[in-house]
């Protein structure tokens, strides 16, 4: 026969004090897992979203990222012209050249200069990538010294609202519009017109990628190949998913300090469980013998404490994520790791990430549980009954 | 018995408790010696003294921009200046593109690349054959041995920024402490290779005579292209490298807030073992009282407790954070951190003054209410 749940309960409320303690050490454990899987939650969005699986990137051959790339101008009519492109609203293939660039900007709160991509498009650019919404202003005027901002660029960073003019290349750019990526690698780019973008950095002539919209997800990939076979050109074609989520390899340092960081501190609060599980069994030695003389069976009351743990850790879980629930959403940057630029993402707490919070809490109420259980366990009852 | 054995005693008297709550302290310390050596190695150290003499001078708009090679003669001209290398990060790949396989690669002037750099240690026969030989490299010790390159060797990478593969043979291998896994090659090589690169440069590696010369001369060569199409920034090489750390994010805020959590669990658990230890003695404490111990004498007795336990725990981990440094220090994961982890004694000695502070703390409140028991009803409590 099982033991009721409801003694544990009330067992861990009569010693509110050392019950409050350990929760409040574990909640501060789960606190640090959720932020840093909410962290790597949000950076993974930010590359996985990014890609649309109709268009097809365009690279020179060998090189791994836009701003690495670069081929001649010369080019572009040959690739607009392949079979397989969507038509734009003119009725010309939806096919756009682009140079990247990188430029530093200080953050607005004063926390150090950040490098920031800077990408010139054609008008084809902002259509083949429909995801893409303006929220207040207007687009770019192609030809004019004009740009717009993401939504994350007029949060972090001065002089990126409407009317302002940003200083960078030959002179002052104005901030036109605002747009809004929906948490794609988009949300950390300041887009314009990419005839004006070369002239100011001094790289006519040539494009450093290139976008062409297929018309279905199979075009794309004979489009992608097309490009990568054809042997004048000597360029490359990636799906545009594809060339995101090689990038998701940039939360790695993130990834290995936040989990040395996390398993630490779970180390240290599963020994801080186990104690207050060794004094609860201890405190009531004598109670779990009667429970033995009733008649509950060994392993009904081994259950009972590892429960009792795991209902102290979950409690500390509920806190974290309560403590934790003000930072969702909250964004941040890192840098890219292909592109040595700013990639801006949020906090994420999906699902997934709470599930695995909890889990996570799980393991160090188990851990901490275990051992004091088995000696509640196997303790000799008329021993026990004397103390 | 004297009162320092009498703390001692009590605090082993439950020694499975007091394991728990030491190994409980002593990982939270550990991490909070780690993320206090980051920051020092971040924020506090200076570098290598050598390293305050060099400047690193990059193009005014980012580092992927190139500067022109004539900059070079013009910064050379700058009193103060001893001597200054044409650099290029060349990025390549070795044998496939798996991280692990990732290491810095440099196209530079070896005539006057070791001037700059003169904390790297390379016997002078190999340093003659490396300038001798244009399609020659020299590489870190650290990463010749990961790979089993001897000199003589011949190595291929593969070009992702520049549209080459260069072949390259094995001239020179340099040491540095700590090792930073490198290769630099020539840049003739380069420029010959690929045209767009003809008389162009990724940044400038300066050494200038005197630490004390750093800010005159950044804003010396800074003043000298200030008009030009290409204007340039100019900073201290350990500036350029927090640059990068900057970039990973708010890294300051992060530790910060990691080390708050770590010192705010020790004050949780190591207050928690002291109430529970305090709550068994109820009834010792009223002995103690009527033996003629003062309320003073008690509260010591348990704060001291406290504070010893505390200290045991954080050493255990300011040890364990030494070892797993040290061992950082020289994986692969530990080349990335400029200027190389590493360990004081002051950094070990504030987190054990922080242990001590927080087993102080947390003895605190449950030592007082156990030295304010009212002897009769103390005497008469069970449990």
């Amino acid at each position: 026969m099982a033991i009721p749940i409801s003694y544990n309960i009330r067992n861990l409320r009569l010693r509110k004090g050392l019950t409050i303690m350990t929760a409040l050490g574990i909640a501060l454990t789960v606190t640090t897992a959720i932020f840093l899987m909410a962290l790597l939650t949000g950076l993974q969005r930010a590359f996985v979203s990014s890609g649309d699986p109709l268009n097809v990137l365009v690279l020179r051959k060998g090189s791994e990222a836009e701003l690495s790339g670069g081929f001649d101008a010369a080019n572009f009519p040959t690739l607009k012209n392949l079979p397989g492109i969507a038509k734009d609203s003119h009725g010309e293939p939806m096919a756009s050249g682009e140079w990247v660039v990188v430029i530093v900007l200080p953050r607005k709160d004063g926390t150090g200069e950040v490098n920031v991509t800077v990408r010139g498009m054609m008008p084809d650019g902002l259509e083949l990538r429909p995801k893409v919404k303006l929220v207040s202003g207007r687009w770019f005027t192609p030809g004019q010294r004009e740009v717009v901002v993401s939504q994350s660029i007029n949060k972090r960073f001065s002089q990126a609202n409407i009317g302002d003019s940003m200083q960078f290349g030959k002179g002052p750019w104005k901030v036109v519009g605002i747009f809004d990526a929906g948490g794609s690698a988009y949300e950390s780019e300041i887009w314009g017109d990419v005839n004006q973008m070369a002239s100011d950095f001094d790289r006519q002539g040539g494009f450093s990628s290139a976008y062409l919209r297929a018309t279905d997800p199979v075009a794309a990939q004979a489009l992608k190949n097309r490009v990568s076979d054809d042997q004048r050109l000597k360029l490359e074609g990636v799906l545009e998913p594809d060339y995101y989520a090689k990038q998701t390899s940039s939360g790695t340092p993130i990834k290995i300090i936040g989990w040395t960081v996390a398993i630490i501190m779970a180390i240290g609060s599963s020994f801080a469980a186990m104690n207050t599980m060794y004094a609860a069994v201890a405190y009531r030695s004598r109670e779990i013998a009667t429970l033995r003389v009733i008649g509950f069976s060994r392993p009904s009351i081994l259950t009972s404490f590892v429960f009792e743990s795991v209902l102290l850790s979950l409690l500390g879980a509920v806190v974290g994520i309560i403590l934790m629930l003000p930072f969702n959403g909250m964004t941040t940057g890192t840098s890219n790791a292909v592109t040595f630029s700013e990639v801006v993402f949020s906090l994420r707490m999906t699902t997934q990430v709470l599930g695995a919070a909890i889990v996570f809490a799980l393991i160090m109420g188990l851990f901490g549980g275990i051992a004091p259980a088995w000696q509640a366990a196997r303790r000799d009852i008329l021993s026990a009954l004397r103390d | 018995m004297t009162l320092s054995s009498f703390v001692v005693r009590n605090a082993f008297r439950n020694k499975r408790r007091s394991i728990l709550t030491m190994l409980s302290i002593g990982f939270s310390l550990l991490l909070l010696t780690l993320m206090m050596t980051i920051w020092r190695t971040f924020y506090i150290d200076a570098g290598a003294p050598n390293s305050a003499q060099r400047l690193i001078t990059r193009h005014k708009v980012s580092l992927t921009f190139f500067i022109p090679g004539y900059y070079r003669d013009k910064i050379r001209s700058i009193p103060g200046v001893v001597a200054v290398a044409p650099m290029a990060w060349f990025g390549g790949r070795y044998k496939d593109d798996k991280p692990e396989n990732f290491f810095a690669q440099f196209a530079t002037d070896p005539n006057e690349y070791l001037v700059a750099a003169s904390d790297k240690v390379v016997p002078a026969d190999q340093v003659e054959a490396w300038k001798r030989d244009r399609a020659g490299a020299m590489v870190d010790a650290e990463l010749a041995k990961k790979y089993g390159w001897k000199i003589g060797d011949k190595i291929t990478l593969q070009g992702t920024i520049f549209p080459v593969n260069p072949e390259l043979t094995i001239r020179a291998i340099y040491k540095i402490d700590p090792p930073n896994r490198a290769l630099y090659f020539n840049r003739t090589y380069l420029e010959e290779a690929v045209p767009f690169f003809k008389g162009q440069t990724g940044f400038y590696y300066t050494r200038v005579a005197s630490a004390d010369d750093v800010s005159r001369i950044s804003g010396a060569i800074d003043d000298l292209f200030h008009n030009s199409p290409q204007p340039t920034k100019t900073e201290s090489e350990k500036a350029f490298q927090l640059g990068f750390i900057a970039m990973l994010g708010n890294v300051k805020a992060f530790i910060l807030s990691i080390c708050g959590a770590v010192v705010f669990a020790i004050l949780l658990v190591s207050a928690n073992t002291i109430a529970m230890s305090i709550r068994e003695r109820t009834r010792e404490v009223a002995m103690l009282k009527t033996l003629g111990f003062t309320r003073r004498g008690v509260l010591s007795l348990f704060v001291g407790e406290s504070v010893a336990l505390a200290i045991v725990g954080g050493g255990l981990g300011v040890l364990g954070a030494a070892l797993l440094v040290t061992a950082v220090s020289h994986s692969p994961a530990g080349i990335g951190v400029p200027g190389g982890l590493r360990m004081t004694a002051g950094t070990m000695g504030v987190a054990l003054l922080v242990a001590a502070a927080m087993g102080f703390l947390s003895a605190c409140l449950p030592a007082y209410n156990a030295s304010r028991v009212n002897i009769v009803e103390g005497l008469r409590h069970i449990g």
